[in-house]
């Protein structure tokens, strides 16, 4: 007989319990999948929360076109592995349809283009929740965000008028073409993740741990060097250097770090010391003091 | 790692952002490049000192006003716990935020600004601290570098705020009261030489003393059952599986059970959390319960142990605290959801208004409005399962929604 004892640690605990609720809520739910860390977490829990069933809602993947090789051949084992559906949607498809441009010049990223991309494909499937891995300690406007965050037809948040969320209870009501964005781990850190992640022994894309790669140095941050994709003047000097990425976006504004973290234990130890935020590698939110809010208010993830 | 959250209240300008931006910096919580940007911004402002208000002030509207306007939550963690902070905002237009904050926290820090004293905004947080039933409630006594950091100042607030206290009906209420600057740091994190009269835990040893572990949450076992898991596959053809969140107590395989609203009963089989099955369930869990006995069981219903069954009600009194612009009135009809479950329900009558100075009630007024606590009668159009909200906190609150807008508009503490 079976004596032991089950405490859901809290933070995973509320995760699963916001993911049935996404399910008991909605008709057409999605988990929004970018082969990141954060996605690839919630995929566990998701799995975790409906065990022994299938997960009941597809993957969608906005694919930038820019997305590391790593990423993308992952993402299709893991898919095969939990026999899940996935949807991939191209930006690049709306730029040969000439519905959006793509930017220019040193900065260029289409980090800005999947929010187009996105509005479609919840249009096209008809998805009135779309589940994501945005957590609030990423970045400061994201720490006002709701776990269920209601969108407009247009993808609009409107910061200044979100409902209050009390005790456990998610208010999943929405009109006729409004969609809600859901944030199972919301309350996590990123220490939080990587601890999961450790804990449950979850594969995650090689690009997290450390390896060589051909890379130069901009603004004091690490970039790969693949002209094709990420904007480099001739005299930035491509160099190998041992480096791992702590965020996987599109690759033309993720930088690298310097790491000789090999495997999940040193490369939490290393987040327990490191001094410089998650975020502070993604250059999209450097543009300005208010970019994350302008570019949620648009649409954006 | 223990998990413990905190709402934070105080007036505008109390120095609330300003002493959740020292937490993070004393205890290295603010990453090198925050810290660079918040530097250049103060620098930029032409400030003499760090202004870690920047730190959390996450929206544009609140940088340009230079105040706090939504609940914003905050993450750091010591080596012994791992804390989750609300930051409400102080304003008397966004009470809401702050009664947000303080459903989803076991403790509270009330800031008072020693110059000012004790202020009405003080009496609200306070009252609303009672309301919600929160445990621990520290009074943070900021800016005593601008009293020179007068005992007697400090001692005239604490009076003050125990004459409150007797007031209240909750008196289990743990009450402390810390002398700090958050703008010098002085017993925020560091015990501070300024204060040699004051013998207490500087704010942070405090925090990390109160313990994960919210004890006013254990009750009865209540279990909602969210969805019900059926994979119809080979393997688990006939599996039926009831997931949920359990609240209140523990559930063990063998417990006799009644499932509400049938009144079914039968006995727990099995428990589950993923891939392995469990003697018992802590609460908080949330996790996967299979019966004996093949009864029906869907959303909303709720398993609890035989004999421990919670009022199944069609009529409830309860205390509101309102969220809308559009006031509340009697006769209106709303919907409610009461844990997982939705009804619709209709106010049948508005029995008082209540003044959160503790200074008493208005008797039958015509509405609530916005950030108004009152009293109601109302009517559900399907049977709750309801404990008190003083017996269990997760079981004993709902919210109201408005059916026009589907906007959240209150929140209800059922007697």
């Amino acid at each position: 007989m079976n004596t032991e004892t089950i405490q859901v640690g809290a933070l995973e605990s509320e995760a699963i319990y916001i993911l049935r609720e996404v399910v008991a809520q909605f008709e057409k739910p999605v988990l929004l999948f970018s082969g990141g860390k954060d996605s690839i977490t919630l995929v566990r829990l998701a799995q975790k929360a409906f065990y022994p069933a299938k997960i009941p809602f597809p993957l969608l993947h906005i694919d930038t076109g820019h997305n590391f090789p790593e990423t993308i051949e992952f993402r299709d084992r893991l898919v095969k592995e939990l026999g899940v559906e996935l949807i991939v949607r191209q930006v690049q498809d709306n730029i040969d349809a000439g519905k959006v441009k793509e930017e220019t010049g040193k900065y260029a990223s289409r980090n800005m283009l999947q929010t187009e991309t996105l509005l479609d494909a919840i249009e096209e499937f008809g998805f009135d929740a779309c589940i994501g891995g945005a957590r609030r300690d990423e970045e400061k406007a994201r720490a006002k965000e709701r776990i269920f965050s209601v969108r407009d037809d247009f993808g609009q948040w409107d910061e200044k008028n979100q409902r209050p969320e009390l005790f456990d209870m998610l208010n999943g009501r929405i009109d006729l073409g409004q969609n809600v964005r859901v944030f199972p781990i919301s309350n996590w850190t990123e220490l939080d993740v990587w601890s999961y992640i450790q804990q449950e022994q979850i594969e995650i894309p090689s690009i997290y741990f450390a390896h060589k790669r051909a890379t130069f140095i901009r603004d004091g941050l690490i970039w790969s060097a693949n002209d094709e994709v990420v904007f480099r003047e001739e005299e930035e000097e491509v160099r190998e250097r041992m480096v791992r990425f702590r965020t996987v976006g599109d690759m033309s504004c993720t930088a690298a770090v310097l790491s000789d973290a090999i495997d999940i234990d040193t490369v939490v130890d290393e987040i327990r010391e490191s001094t410089i935020s998650e975020r502070g590698a993604r250059i999209d939110d450097k543009r300005s003091e208010a970019a994350m809010e302008k570019r949620k208010q648009q649409g954006y993830f | 790692m223990n998990v413990v959250k905190i709402a934070t209240a105080g007036s505008v300008d109390d120095g609330k952002s300003t002493l959740i931006g020292r937490i993070l910096y004393d205890t290295k919580s603010l990453t090198q490049d925050k810290l660079e940007a918040i530097e250049e911004k103060s620098k930029q402002r032409g400030f003499d000192y760090l202004d870690f208000s920047l730190a959390t002030d996450g929206l544009v509207a609140e940088r340009e006003q230079g105040i706090t306007i939504d609940v914003a939550h905050i993450y750091f963690s010591t080596q012994k716990t791992s804390f989750i902070i609300a930051d409400t905002p102080g304003h008397i237009e966004y009470t809401r935020n702050m009664v947000t904050g303080a459903s989803n926290s076991q403790a509270s820090i009330i800031l008072v600004d020693a110059r000012n004293g004790v202020v009405e905004q003080t009496y609200r947080h306070f009252f609303i601290n009672n309301l919600l039933r929160v445990k621990d409630v520290i009074v943070a006594v900021n800016k005593m570098d601008l009293v020179d950091f007068s005992e007697e100042k400090f001692n005239q607030i604490k009076g003050e705020i125990e004459y409150l206290a007797k007031k209240s009906d909750y008196q289990n209420q743990n009450i402390t009261f810390i002398p700090l600057s958050a703008l010098k740091g002085d017993n925020v994190v560091k015990s501070s030489e300024n204060t040699p009269w004051y013998k207490g835990e500087t704010l942070l040893n405090h925090l990390e003393n109160l313990g994960a572990e919210d004890t006013q949450e254990a009750s009865k076992a209540r279990f909602p059952v969210q969805t019900v898991i059926r994979p119809k596959t080979d393997e688990y053809h006939d599996f039926r599986g009831y997931a949920g969140k359990l609240y209140g107590g523990d559930l063990v395989v063998g417990d006799s059970v009644t499932v509400l609203p049938s009144a079914t009963k039968s006995t727990i089989k099995s428990i589950q959390f993923f891939d392995k099955e469990y003697a018992r369930a802590k609460r908080g869990s949330s996790v996967n319960i299979t019966l004996e006995d093949d009864v029906n069981v869907s959303r909303g219903d709720m398993l609890v142990k035989t004999g421990e069954e919670p009022s199944v009600v069609k009529q409830l009194e309860a205390t509101i605290c309102w969220m809308d612009k559009a006031p509340l009135q009697a006769s209106q009809k709303y919907y409610i959801k009461h844990g997982v479950n939705d009804v619709q329900a209709k106010i049948t009558e508005l029995t008082s208004l209540i003044r959160t100075d503790f200074s008493g009630k208005e008797e039958t007024p015509s509405q609530l409005s916005l950030n108004e606590i009152g009293e109601v009668s109302l009517k559900v159009s399907k049977p709750l399962f309801v404990d008190s909200y003083e017996e269990n906190k997760a079981n004993g609150a709902f919210i109201i929604i408005n059916p026009k807008t589907n906007n959240t508009s209150g929140v209800g503490f059922i007697k």
